[in-house]
């Protein structure tokens, strides 16, 4: 998912490039607002546990692989700004250090995997969340889900800005058929690593968790779900 | 909240990341990706340009001059870890800073 230099042309890369940075600031603001203490550590961690699963392909297709893109997975463990800047660290630290990830796509690779994946993952979570039952397994559920589109909407994104500025005359829509069409596969393997993360985080920690909070008053007395009393 | 609980925690999540990074990453898929499969199918994987920094020690998840590639990939993910959690730590830190400081003695709990 990583847009290397040269696939979208200058003027579309520096337009995303201002859409991003806008975004960021936005992020770097709203976090800065409601950054509690032991967060900023938290979204340290979540940030390097990102990289470590960013390097991490699994095969999904023949010769073809896919990794965990980590936008909904940051979001829900840190809250959407803390981790939309999460998601935007990792893919600075892999574009400057690792040659991953053009330079000038910097500001495409921060658009679709930080901003459309990650708060636009996160915006679907919330909305499952408010239309399931309350628990643990909806915030699981909802994690899930909510990954699965982020990368399907990541995939449009770069379908998107290809339409726009790409280089070559593929026409748009097989672009976009072909990117949601792996990226339906790499968002089942997205779906299946941010449930099982947030579980266990759930299960160690569930008051770290962004994303239950509105369940923290019901847990030390337990629930009606059999997993949150212990 | 528990300092202690945090830390571990922390420090926990850390080994996990950590342990990902040098001992399973070596062994992930090296196909191409969704991008890449879609760039070379639809034939504009050739636009891709070199990247400015494929010259730099760490590039391509590769410890430059460490010549067993499994374990200069590990290596590599584990200074990726340790640089990801150091300026997140000094990022996420200044932000809680700058919150404080805008709260103020007064208007803080």
């Amino acid at each position: 998912m990583h847009i290397p230099d040269g696939f979208i042309n200058a003027g579309t890369s520096v337009a995303a490039g201002v859409a991003s940075a806008g975004g960021v600031g936005i992020a770097l603001r709203r976090a800065a607002a409601g950054l509690e203490d032991r967060q900023a550590p938290l979204a340290g961690l979540v940030a390097a546990f990102v990289f470590a699963a960013q390097m991490l392909n699994f095969p999904v297709a023949a010769g073809t692989s896919g990794h965990l893109l980590g936008g909904v997975l940051a979001t829900v463990l840190v809250g959407p700004w803390a981790g939309a800047i999460c998601i935007t660290l990792v893919l600075l630290v892999q574009g400057v250090f690792f040659a991953d990830g053009g330079l000038s796509a910097l500001g495409l690779n921060v658009l679709n995997m930080a901003i459309v994946g990650g708060l636009g993952g996160y915006a679907v979570f919330a909305g499952l969340r408010r239309v399931l039952p309350k628990g643990r397994w909806a915030v699981v559920a909802s994690s899930a889900v909510a990954a699965l589109v982020s990368v399907v909407l990541a995939a449009a994104a770069f379908s998107v800005e290809y339409a726009i500025g790409g280089v070559g005359d593929v026409p748009a829509g097989t672009v976009f058929a072909a990117m949601v069409g792996v990226h339906v596969l790499i968002g089942i393997g997205e779906a299946a690593l941010t449930a099982l993360t947030v579980s266990a985080v759930l299960a160690v920690r569930a008051d770290l968790v962004y994303g239950a909070r509105d369940l923290l008053p019901a847990l030390p007395h337990g629930g009606p779900h059999p997993a949150v009393g212990r | 909240m528990d300092r202690k609980g945090l830390a571990l925690f922390l420090g926990g999540g850390l080994i996990v990341a950590l342990g990902l990074a040098f001992f399973v990453s070596p062994y992930a898929s090296s196909s191409p990706d969704g991008l890449e499969r879609v760039a070379i199918e639809k034939g504009f994987a050739d636009a891709a340009q070199d990247h400015p920094l494929a010259e730099s020690p760490l590039a391509d998840y590769q410890v430059r001059g460490v010549e067993d590639e499994r374990l200069a990939t590990g290596l590599s993910g584990v200074v990726g870890v340790a640089i990801t959690f150091g300026i997140g730590m000094i990022l996420f830190g200044a932000l809680r800073t700058l919150r404080a400081r805008r709260a103020g003695p007064s208007a803080g709990p």
